[in-house]
């Protein structure tokens, strides 16, 4: 096996990467960085508490007083002004204006388009409702769950490995090919019976040899840090990772088919990986986008491999389950592949 | 003996320029054959496509008596190949470059790395980082590579350009011991003094035709003598003072203005200096400059096309 050419392509591919310092900082920590980052920032903090201002009156203090005891409210005591100013300037949410005495009517002032203005209402006339009274009709018990695998940072996890995997195996490839092509060094390997395909799978394969340890890296510490859960199998994830690397190869291989050099290369991967990072449901759902486009954005490999990822890793689905988006991997590796051996240029 | 490699028509045009515009050339099995020329005369063009990396825009090319067009993988086994300035995998050690190469060649014909390290004097150097080596050592290696499939033809594009003179001193000892194991050389080159040292025969090439052909020796014979003289005089005197002296091939006036002098071809110095001094005697003329030496390919080429090999 050492006398395969495949073998020692594959080698020299990987002994090159761990040899160069920065690459195994960009593989394996980066992607940390970037997961700590989005995590504080999207952190759990218990319900948001709304802020309200009570403007300034005879019931200013008594209302403030039955507002404060609602734990999702935040109550300022503020005069008329300054509280229709911070109203205007979404400072607060509502405001609450007691009136002159107890025989006018409480004035609720907010801004109807806003959700969280309309939720402010709704608990501080609850609040105020209660104290003077209100009972309920019915009787009602509430039983409450974590549902865990539904925070943000569950949701998002699968999301940056897919985007983790999709620019490594793209500038893993594109890179490291035009840059052998700028050389000269494909040259030298075309004057010998060297096989085209084998030097392009040597790509592939060492690519694939990295991705459980980013996997792992990626999960073990976010479940160290977040509580971020596999609900799935750990394997099906592994297998899911190592296929979604290989196939999304291909598209590296086509960057590099013909690139001269490597800022027409860098070119070619931004185009192939920063629109699918904003589309394909890495940092916000991609529902958000137009009805009209769905069909398009589920097609896309990174689409769908996150969206096959996250119905193991939040959902608990098997491997098997996950026909449809194994189906569009499967094709773009293969076709990507085909059209890249066509297409490449050695010199 | 059958031909080695055979040129017929050899054209090769890019959008706005010729590069080889008709070029005939055969070598013969068991030579080294060089071609000579300045740079941008279309030697690396023709090398290339003697090679198989560059199809020709016209003309017979025949290596081994196969076909680039039908033959490409036998032909790539049985040939090897280095290239003006290549970069290697810069962070593999040399052992294991030579170990990759290897494993590309049929594992009955390809040498033996131990062997080669040793022929190439890389052996103290096997686990260095490519990168760290010097220029004189990448050239081995790259040769090292080239030799690795034990080929039948091995192609060397500008072996010693760059290197320090040392260095090129090495590196034509490792080639004249290809040559001696019987290999087929092909090799080109800007400088003469490599021509004449390491080629069997030579293709003097310009502007993508070949101008010359024949050994250096023959080339050399062939512009009128082994010796020149180069005379500058206090009194200027015309090459027709000179020409009809005893030993004296030919006579041509070099330079312009202050610093005009003469050239000549002559055939044994012995016999014509002293009878050129005698005429100079004659002429009241004193020279200033002389210069006697033996001729070279670069002569050739001058005499040629009235420029030198190297432009610099």
């Amino acid at each position: 096996m050492t006398e395969s050419p495949l073998f020692a392509l594959t080698m020299a591919r990987i002994r090159e990467f761990l040899r160069e310092p920065g690459a195994v900082f960009w593989t394996f920590g980066f992607p940390l960085l970037i997961t700590v980052a989005l995590g504080i920032a999207f952190r759990e903090q218990g319900p948001p508490r709304q802020v309200v201002a009570v403007i300034e009156g005879p019931r200013a203090s008594e209302l403030a007083g039955i507002l404060r005891a609602e734990p999702l409210l935040a109550v300022e005591l503020l005069p008329a002004d300054v509280a229709a100013a911070r109203l205007r300037a979404a400072a607060v949410l509502l405001t609450v204006d007691g009136g002159a005495s107890a025989a006018d009517p409480i004035v609720y002032r907010f801004d109807p388009a806003r959700p969280e203005a309309r939720g402010a209402r709704r608990t501080a006339d609850e609040r105020l409702q209660r104290q003077a009274g209100r009972r309920d009709a019915l009787a009602t018990r509430d039983e409450t769950t974590v549902a865990r695998g539904g925070r943000y940072v569950d949701w998002m996890v699968p999301g940056l490995l897919g985007m983790q995997l999709l620019s490594g195996a793209l500038w893993g490839t594109a890179w490291n090919i035009v840059t052998a092509r700028q050389r000269r060094l494909l040259k030298r390997l075309a004057a010998t019976p060297m096989r085209r395909g084998h030097y392009l799978l040597s790509f592939r394969l060492a690519g694939l040899l990295f991705v459980p340890v980013q996997v792992a890296v990626l999960f073990v510490f976010a479940r160290l840090a977040f509580g971020v859960q596999i609900q799935g199998s750990v394997a099906a994830v592994m297998a899911l990772s190592l296929f979604g690397s290989w196939s999304f190869a291909g598209l590296g291989l086509i960057a590099a088919a013909r690139a001269q050099n490597t800022e027409t290369a860098n070119g070619l991967v931004n185009l192939l990986t920063l629109p699918m990072f904003v589309l394909c449901g890495v940092f916000f759902s991609s529902n958000r986008f137009p009805g009209f486009v769905q069909p398009l954005i589920r097609f896309l490999p990174l689409s769908a491999f996150n969206e096959a990822l996250r119905h193991i890793v939040n959902d608990g689905a098997s491997l098997a389950s996950q026909g449809a988006p194994l189906a569009i991997l499967l094709v773009w590796g293969v076709v990507s592949a085909t059209v890249a051996l066509r297409m490449f240029r050695w010199t | 003996m059958d031909a080695a490699i055979r040129l017929q028509g050899l054209v090769k045009q890019y959008d706005d320029v010729t590069a080889v515009a008709g070029l005939d050339l055969e070598v013969r099995r068991g030579e080294c054959f060089g071609l000579l020329g300045p740079n941008g005369a279309g030697k690396t063009t023709t090398v290339e496509i003697m090679e198989g990396l560059t199809a020709p825009t016209a003309g017979v090319v025949e290596v081994l008596g196969l076909r680039w067009d039908k033959d490409a993988d036998q032909l790539r086994a049985r040939i090897g190949v280095t290239l003006q300035e290549t970069k290697l995998f810069e962070k593999l050690t040399v052992e294991e470059t030579l170990r990759l190469f290897r494993t590309f060649y049929d594992r009955q014909r390809a040498r033996d790395v131990e062997t080669v390290l040793r022929e190439m004097q890389l052996s103290e150097k096997r686990k260095s980082w490519v990168q760290k080596l010097s220029g004189g050592q990448r050239q081995r290696l790259a040769v090292a590579l080239g030799v690795m499939g034990d080929p039948d033809i091995l192609f060397l594009d500008e072996p010693t350009t760059g290197l320090d003179p040392q260095s090129r001193r090495a590196l034509w000892d490792t080639i004249s011991a290809l040559r001696a194991r019987g290999k087929t050389v092909v090799l080109t080159t800007h400088y003469m003094d490599e021509a004449e040292f390491l080629c069997d025969r030579v293709a003097v090439v310009d502007h993508g035709k070949r101008i010359a052909l024949g050994s250096p020796a023959q080339l050399i014979d062939d512009i009128g003598g082994h010796h020149l003289v180069e005379l500058s005089t206090d009194l200027p005197l015309p090459p027709e003072a000179v020409s009809d002296v005893a030993g004296v091939r030919s006579a041509r006036a070099t330079g312009q203005g202050a610093a005009t002098g003469l050239a000549l071809s002559i055939g044994e110095p012995h016999v014509a200096l002293p009878a050129l001094f005698t005429r100079l005697a004659a002429h009241h003329a004193r020279p200033t400059r002389l210069v006697s030496r033996a001729a070279t390919l670069d002569d050739v080429f001058l005499s040629l096309t009235g420029r030198t090999l190297r432009e610099d």
